[in-house]
C-alpha cells in the first residue's frame, strides 16, 4: 500500500487530465477519488491505470462499451473486489482493501447491477433490514423486527415513490421496482456517496426517465454524490453533470455532455473507427 | 518393511471398492445435484446379488461374469429408482430429494433382509486367487494384487467416458448448467437417469468386487456412506481423479491406524479430512461450487408473520390438552409424549438453522448427542448435582457448535453440509472409542434425575415446559432482527454484506443457538432415559432430524414441529410390525412425492386453495373480482 502515507490533495496522477478536469465544479476536496486503480484477472487488465474522482453533490457517469471494465471498477470502489494496484481515498481516507460492511458504514451506498434484494421479505422489510443494520441492532433478539424503523422504512419508501408496496412480497415485484427498492435501501443509512450500477438497465423508457429524475432529485435535496454507470446515452447525456469514458480499462476521456459528444476517441469507440466499411470499399473496388 | 509395503497394497486394494462407490456419488451429485443418501444401499445390494450370482454361475467365468451383471443389475435398479421416486420430484426445493433418498434406504434395507435373511454372508474366494503370495516375507493375498490392477482399470474406463466420449461431455457440461444442456436440445431427463444408472452401477459394481474381503451384511450400507462422503468431500466434489486419491489416502491411513494406533482408526480418517480441508476448502481437486443467488430452484419463500389469533387459539389448546396429559394418560403414554417433545425440540433446532440461515447441517445430532454425554460424563465423573450437569449440556453443545460452526463456515452450501457430517462422525468416533471415558460402546448408564425430577409425571412436565419454552423462543428469536438477518444472509449475500451485515459472524451465532438448543434437548433425553450411548451421535440420528425436519416443510415456521411430532408419532405405531422399515420408507417417499413442500407447505396450499386459508391466491382472486 504504497500511497496510504500521501494525502489526497498532494497526489498527481490527475493531473495529466487536468485540461478536462477544469469542467468539473470546482471543488477543493473530492469525496470519493481513485488513483492507479488497477485490477488484473490473470493476463487480462479489466480496469487499468484508472484515476478520477467525485466531487460532492456531483452526479458523475461512467460509460464505456460491454467489457469496458465499469463494474470491476465499481467493485473496487465498495470492496467487493480488492485492486490489483492503486488506491480508494473516500473523504480523504483510503479505504482500498477494505470491506464492504465497513465502506457502507463510512457512508457508501451501492445498487447492483442484477437487483440484489432479500427475496423473502417485504418491500418495507427490505428497507427495514438496512436501517436495523444502521442502527446496530442486528444482533439483538428481543423486539419483533417487523415493527422496527417501520416509519422510517416507508418515509424512504415514499421517496422513490413505493410506500403504497410496502407489504407486498418482495418476490414478486416489477424489476424497475426491484431498482427503486434497491435505491431505496441504499440510501437508508444517508451515505455520502451513492453507487449504481446500470440502474435503469432492464427498464422501460419512461420508467428510465422517471428514475433518473428521481436520483437527479435526490443528489439535489440530500447532497449525495452519484456516481453510476449506464448503458442508456440519452439517460446519460439528459442527467450527468459530468462523464467519464472507460475503454477497454482505461480512462479515454472526461468532460460535459458536450465535450464527450465531440470527442473523437469516444466516436471511435462507439461508431467503429470506419475500418469495417473501409474493408469492404476496398473488397467492392 | 516387508510389513510396510503388504499394507500398502492392502490399503491400496482397499481404496478399490470405495473408489467406485465415491465416483457413483461424485457424478451423480454433480449432474442432478441430488445427495443421494441411497448410495450405501446400492453398494449393499451389488454386494448381495454379486454373492447370489456366484452361487449359480460356475468356475472364474461365473465369478468375475458375476460382478458384472451384479453392477449392472444394480445400475438397473438405480434406473428404476431415479424414473419411479426421483423424476417426480426435481422441482422440489433443493436437497429435499435427499428425503427420497433416504426412504430408499429404508426400503432396501428391508427388502435385503426379506430376501437374503439376517445372516452375514461370507464372500466367496476368487477362483485361482484363493492364496497369499509373499512379498518380503509378508503374506499378501493374491485377491488384493488383482484389485490393484482392476481399479486403476475402472478408473480409467471412466475417465475416458467422462473426458472423451460425447455422453461425457454432456455430463460435464450439465454439471456446470443444466439448463443450458436441456436448451441445446439433450433430453435432460434421461440424461439425469443415465447418470443416476451409472452412478449406481458403480456403486454395486463396487459391493461385489469386495465380497472375497468382506462378504456382505446388512450395515454396509450406512458403514460405508460416512467413508464415501468423506472420500468426496476430501477429492473434491465432481472430481475423479480426487475421489480416487482420496480414497487412496483413507484406505491406507485406515490399514496403518489399524496397526499402529488401533484405538483410534476412525478417528484418524476424520482427523485427516479435517486438515485436509482447512488447507483446501474445497478437497483436493474441487472447486469451489459456483453458488449463485439464480441457484434457487422452486417458488421462492413467503414473507413470515407471527401466528394470527386462530392459530394461537389452536397452538393454545393444544398445549392444555398436552398438560393435561397425566390425568387421562397412562405413565406409558407420558413417557412416550415426553420421548416426542425432546425430539421435536431437536428437530426444531435443525429447522432454525436450515430454514432460517439456509444452512443444511447433516450432523446435527453431534450438538443432540453433545448434550446429552456432556450431562452424562459430569455426572459419571464428577460428583456434581444433576442441576448442574444439566444446565451444561446446552452451553457445553452450544460451544462445541460454535467451535465447529466456525470451521464449517469456511465452505458453503452442499461442502458445508458435508463437512458438520464429518465432524458429527469425528465427535462419534470420539466416544466410540475413548472407552476409559466415555464408556465407548456401552455407553454411560445410570444417569438418573435428581430426587425431586424423579418421576415420570414430574420429568413429563420438565420436558413440557423446556421443549415448549424452547420451540416458542427459537420462534421468537425467528421474528427478531437476528433472525430476520439470517434470512438476509440466506436470500442475498451480497446485499446483506453491503449494508453492513456481517453474514459470517450472523451464521456463526445462529449455529451455535442451534447447536445449543440440540443440546437441551439432548440433556432432557440422557436424564429421562438414564442412559446415553453413542448411537445417539451417529449419523443416523442426524437424519432422522433432517428427514423430518424436510417433511414437515423447510420454508415453513411450523415444519420442524410439525414433521417431527407426525413422524415420531407413527414411528411408535409402525415399528410394531415386523417390517416398518419398509413401511416407513415407502410413506417417506409417498409425502415426498406428494407433498413436495413439506406437510405444513403443502397443506397450506391446500387450504389456501379450498378458501380457508387467506392465501395469495384468494388475495389475487379478490383483487380480480374488485378490478372487475
Amino acid at each position: 500500500m504504497t500511497t496510504a502515507s500521501h494525502p489526497p490533495a498532494s497526489q498527481s496522477a490527475t493531473q495529466a487530465r487536468s485540461e478536462t478536469r477544469s469542467e468539473a465544479p470546482p471543488s477543493p476536496s473530492p469525496v470519493l477519488e481513485t488513483r492507479n486503480l488497477t485490477k488484473a484477472f490473470g493476463g487480462l487488465v479489466a480496469v487499468d491505470d484508472v484515476s478520477f474522482s467525485l466531487q460532492a453533490g456531483e452526479l458523475l457517469a461512467l460509460i464505456g462499451p460491454n467489457g469496458a471494465g465499469k463494474s470491476t471498477c465499481f467493485n473496487m470502489l465498495m470492496g467487493q473486489l480488492a485492486p490489483t494496484r492503486g488506491a480508494v481515498w473516500l473523504k480523504g481516507e483510503n479505504i482500498t482493501g477494505m470491506n464492504p460492511r465497513k465502506v457502507w458504514r463510512k457512508g457508501v451506498g451501492r445498487t447492483f447491477q442484477i437487483t440484489a434484494t432479500y427475496a423473502s421479505m417485504t418491500v418495507g422489510e427490505n428497507v427495514q433490514m438496512a436501517l436495523m443494520s444502521h442502527h446496530h441492532r442486528i444482533l439483538s433478539i428481543r423486539p419483533r423486527a417487523h415493527r422496527l424503523y417501520r416509519d422510517e422504512a416507508l418515509a424512504l419508501l415514499e421517496m422513490v415513490g413505493m410506500a403504497d408496496q410496502a407489504e407486498r412480497h418482495c418476490a414478486v415485484l416489477a424489476y424497475g421496482d426491484l431498482k427503486r427498492l434497491e435505491l431505496a435501501i441504499a440510501l437508508a443509512h444517508d451515505p455520502a456517496v451513492l453507487l449504481m450500477d446500470e440502474p435503469t438497465a432492464g427498464m422501460a423508457p419512461r420508467e428510465r426517465i422517471r428514475l433518473m429524475q428521481l436520483t437527479a432529485e435526490i443528489v439535489e435535496n440530500r447532497g449525495v454524490s452519484v456516481l453510476f454507470t449506464e448503458h442508456d446515452m440519452d439517460v446519460v447525456f439528459a442527467h450527468s453533470h459530468r462523464i467519464m469514458v472507460l475503454n477497454r480499462g482505461q480512462l479515454i476521456a472526461e468532460g460535459n455532455a458536450e465535450a464527450i459528444r465531440n470527442d473523437p476517441r469516444v466516436q471511435e469507440v462507439y461508431l467503429g473507427g470506419g475500418t469495417v466499411f473501409a474493408q469492404e470499399d476496398a473488397a467492392d473496388a | 518393511m516387508g510389513l510396510f509395503i503388504a499394507q500398502l497394497i492392502t490399503g491400496l486394494a482397499n481404496a478399490g471398492a470405495l473408489f467406485m462407490v465415491a465416483s457413483g456419488l461424485s457424478l451423480i451429485f454433480g449432474v442432478t445435484r441430488i445427495v443421494n443418501f441411497a448410495h450405501g444401499s446400492f453398494y449393499m445390494l451389488g454386494a448381495y446379488i454379486g454373492y447370489t450370482l456366484m452361487q449359480v454361475l460356475p468356475g472364474a467365468v461365473g465369478f468375475w461374469g458375476a460382478i458384472l451383471l451384479a453392477g449392472i443389475a444394480v445400475g438397473v435398479i438405480g434406473m428404476l429408482v431415479e424414473i419411479l421416486v426421483l423424476r417426480p420430484v426435481y422441482r422440489a426445493p433443493e436437497l429435499f430429494q435427499l428425503v427420497a433418498t433416504f426412504g430408499v434406504i429404508l426400503v432396501v434395507a428391508d427388502l435385503t433382509l426379506m430376501i437374503w435373511g439376517p445372516e452375514d454372508l461370507l464372500g466367496p474366494r476368487a477362483p485361482g486367487l484363493r492364496g497369499v503370495i509373499r512379498i518380503m516375507g509378508e503374506p499378501v493375498p493374491k485377491y488384493d494384487i488383482a484389485l490393484l490392477v482392476i481399479t486403476p482399470i475402472v478408473a480409467l474406463l471412466l475417465w475416458y467416458l467422462i473426458a472423451r466420449t460425447r455422453v461425457g461431455v454432456l455430463v460435464r457440461a450439465a454439471t456446470q448448467d443444466r439448463e443450458m444442456v436441456g436448451a441445446l436440445g439433450v433430453n435432460q431427463a434421461w440424461l439425469f437417469t443415465g447418470v443416476f444408472a451409472l452412478g449406481c452401477g458403480l456403486a454395486g459394481l463396487g459391493g461385489a468386487l469386495q465380497l472375497p474381503k468382506g462378504g456382505a451384511d446388512l450395515l454396509m450400507d450406512f458403514n460405508i456412506l460416512t467413508a464415501v462422503f468423506v472420500v468426496v468431500v476430501i477429492g473434491g466434489m465432481g472430481s475423479l481423479p480426487g475421489a480416487y486419491l482420496a480414497a487412496v489416502i483413507i484406505s491406507v491411513v485406515n490399514v496403518f491406524g489399524v496397526t499402529y494406533l488401533p484405538q483410534s482408526t476412525l478417528v484418524l480418517i476424520f482427523v485427516v479430512m479435517v486438515l485436509v480441508l482447512m488447507i483446501r476448502p474445497y478437497g483436493l481437486f474441487g472447486r469451489p461450487e459456483v453458488a449463485g443467488e439464480h441457484g434457487q430452484v422452486g417458488e421462492p419463500e413467503k414473507p413470515i408473520r407471527p401466528a394470527g389469533t386462530q392459530v394461537r387459539l389452536l397452538v393454545a389448546a393444544g398445549i392444555a390438552t398436552l398438560a393435561a396429559l397425566p390425568l387421562y394418560g397412562s405413565s406409558f403414554s407420558q413417557v412416550l409424549a415426553t420421548d416426542i417433545l425432546i425430539f421435536c425440540l431437536f428437530a426444531a433446532s435443525l429447522h432454525f438453522l436450515m430454514g432460517l440461515s439456509g444452512l443444511v447441517s447433516f450432523g446435527h445430532a453431534a450438538y443432540f448427542g453433545g448434550g446429552a454425554y456432556v450431562a452424562a460424563l459430569i455426572v459419571t465423573h464428577s460428583n456434581s448435582p444433576m442441576e448442574l450437569a444439566f444446565v451444561l449440556a446446552p452451553i457445553g453443545a452450544g460451544l462445541g457448535a460454535l467451535i465447529i460452526g466456525w470451521v464449517c463456515l469456511r465452505l458453503t452450501g452442499v461442502y458445508f453440509a458435508m463437512l458438520t457430517l464429518a465432524f458429527a462422525q469425528l465427535l462419534w468416533s470420539l466416544v466410540f472409542q475413548w472407552g476409559e471415558v466415555t464408556g465407548g460402546d456401552d455407553g454411560l448408564v445410570n444417569i438418573w434425575p435428581a430426587d425431586w425430577l424423579n418421576d415420570t409425571t414430574v420429568f413429563f412436565y420438565l420436558a413440557l415446559i423446556l421443549c415448549i419454552g424452547g420451540i416458542l423462543a427459537m420462534r421468537h428469536v425467528a421474528h427478531s432482527p437476528f433472525g430476520y438477518a439470517l434470512r438476509a444472509g440466506r436470500d442475498s449475500d451480497r446485499r446483506a454484506e453491503a449494508t453492513g451485515i456481517n453474514v459470517k459472524r450472523v451464521q456463526w451465532l445462529g449455529f451455535g443457538f442451534a447447536g445449543m438448543m440440540a443440546g437441551l434437548a439432548g440433556g432432557l433425553f440422557v436424564f429421562s432415559k438414564g442412559s446415553v450411548f453413542p448411537n445417539e451421535m451417529e449419523i443416523a440420528r442426524s437424519f432422522d432430524a433432517l428427514i423430518v425436519v424436510f417433511l414437515g416443510g423447510v420454508k415453513t415456521l411450523a415444519g420442524g414441529v410439525v414433521g417431527a411430532a407426525t413422524f415420531k408419532g407413527l414411528e411408535e405405531v409402525i415399528t410394531r410390525f415386523e417390517y416398518w422399515r419398509l413401511i416407513l420408507g415407502l410413506l417417506i417417499i409417498f409425502v415426498v412425492i406428494v407433498m413436495p413442500e413439506g406437510i405444513v407447505g403443502t397443506a397450506r396450499k391446500w387450504a389456501e386453495r379450498a378458501g380457508w386459508l387467506r392465501g395469495e391466491e384468494t388475495r389475487k382472486r379478490k383483487a380480480r373480482e374488485e378490478a372487475a
